[in-house]
């Protein structure tokens, strides 16, 4: 068999296979930019965003503070750790698949092995006998892909119900939704189930660390800046792995040059007075 | 003699510039295990403070105490003022420092008790720029362990960090945007801003 046979009935038999293969691809192409320097915001809907930020600080003192505050303090620690376990679990294919899209086999092989583990020994993920053995989750997520295929990170969101978030982190989480196989497997009435994990998980998060979000919220002169200049700082570290591109250090050109080193800044340093 | 005179003080002159020469450059130069030094001192301490278990009042002042003296709190201060710093006078920038200085210790010290039972490791340090940074790993318990980063310089005259990194989130970008907002709230008045630093925390 010739290439270019081999080629064409490859082509025709996957087309549509390879054209969502392509596409990081063929975004990165479309895509000069990188990720904007660090400290810097890109927040072109701001008078959105805020108005949309109020409704989610409304909905959360309403419903998702007291729910979270009352589930934290009535559900047992153990229990809850096993619903956060089980929907972990129920992700991590995901994980493998976003593992291999950003080409990083050592996280794919971790995830995958933490799958079966956690699955056959930690009774279909209810427990994490793999992170006892030294692997924890190594979570990752199609947001994340796309800023490994150079995809930027576009304007600053707020969004019902989600949060802070930016474009890329939106489209990614979209695509999460459709990019677990666990999820084709899972039959409708079943699905619920994980469903409900995730919202149980989500309050049990947010009345965990309810010092720290109450604060933010409730506590900030503007929690709308505070929310944003956190959540970015946060999500930029963990996409870089290492946090370069959240250095703050890393920036000597433009406005923001200043947030890099306080003593080189003539009007910021008291030393050179 | 007047010969020997000349080249006496021709040598001490000489000594005198050879000393010239190594002491600002050794005044300058950070070195790795100074800045890890500090590091491991804040850290000690801060794990004191959280082995204590101590009330929330106490943990405020020891929180302020451990501040004070591991951190360049002028520098962090005038830094979360950014370019408005200029257009203040010294006494001004004097009275809000310590009223931030407070704020701090309040807005920190408060959060401490959640991490009682947890510690701070040290692990690696690298020079940066002009400064070093120090990067440990907060242990605590029930929680995914996670990462810190403390910059340390000596521009100051002594090893003193002037940021600190709880996963990638720094200190002072926090504090930089807390207080412009309140500076904005504030009509752009320093007296007013000083009053509500007070007050906040």
């Amino acid at each position: 068999m010739s290439r270019p046979g081999f080629l064409r009935i490859l082509f025709t038999r996957h087309r549509a296979k390879l054209a969502v293969a392509a596409l990081p691809l063929v975004l990165a192409a479309c895509s000069g930019s990188v990720d904007p320097a660090p400290g810097e915001i890109n927040d072109p809907y701001e008078p959105l965003n805020r108005r949309l930020h109020e409704g989610l600080k409304r909905t959360d003192r309403a419903v998702l503070r007291p729910a979270s505050v009352g589930y934290a303090q009535t559900v047992p620690r153990g229990v809850q750790d096993s619903i956060s376990n089980f929907r972990t679990n129920f992700a991590t294919p995901a994980y493998v698949v976003n593992d291999m899209l950003q080409m990083q086999g050592e996280d794919a092989l971790v995830n995958a092995y933490r799958f079966l583990v956690n699955t056959t020994f930690g009774l279909g993920g209810l427990f994490d006998p793999a992170a006892q053995l030294g692997l924890p989750a190594r979570k990752s997520d199609f947001g994340g892909t796309l800023h490994f295929w150079r995809v930027p990170e576009g304007a600053y969101l707020s969004v019902p119900i989600i949060g802070p978030s930016t474009e890329r982190d939106l489209a990614g989480r979209i695509a999460d939704g459709f990019l677990n196989p666990l999820a084709y497997a899972v039959p409708t009435p079943e699905r619920y189930v994980v469903t409900g994990a995730g919202v149980l998980d989500r309050l049990g998060k947010r009345g965990r660390y309810a010092g720290t979000v109450d604060s933010l919220l409730y506590d900030s002169a503007d929690s709308y800046a505070q929310t944003r200049n956190t959540y970015l700082q946060n999500r930029r570290y963990e996409l870089s792995g290492t946090g370069a591109a959240l250095d703050p250090y890393a920036d000597t050109t433009g406005a923001n040059a200043t947030d890099a080193d306080p003593y080189t800044d003539p009007y910021l340093d008291p030393y050179a007075e | 003699m007047r010969n020997e005179i000349t080249r006496r003080a021709f040598g001490f002159g000489l000594g005198a510039l050879a000393l010239a020469a190594v002491l600002p450059g050794r005044a300058l130069a950070l070195t790795d295990a100074a800045a890890r030094g500090l590091v491991e001192k804040l850290v000690a301490d801060i794990n004191a403070v959280i082995a204590s278990g101590r009330s929330e009042a106490a943990m405020i002042q020891d929180f302020t105490r451990i501040f004070d003296r591991y951190a360049d709190v002028p520098i962090i201060a005038r830094s979360c003022l950014g370019a408005d710093a200029r257009r203040f006078s010294t006494a001004e920038i004097a009275a809000y420092t310590q009223a931030f200085r407070g704020y701090i210790g309040r807005k920190y010290g408060k959060r401490f008790r959640e991490f009682v039972g947890g510690r701070v490791a040290v692990n690696a340090v690298r020079p940066v720029k002009t400064w070093h940074e120090v990067s440990g790993t907060v242990i605590l318990r029930n929680e995914a362990p996670f990462e810190v980063r403390f910059l340390v310089s000596d521009k100051s005259g002594r090893p003193l960090f002037f940021d600190m990194l709880i996963e990638g989130v720094s200190m002072r970008l926090t504090e930089r945007t807390e207080i412009g907002a309140l500076l904005d709230q504030n009509g752009g008045d320093i007296g007013r801003l000083t009053a509500a630093l007070q007050r906040a925390g």
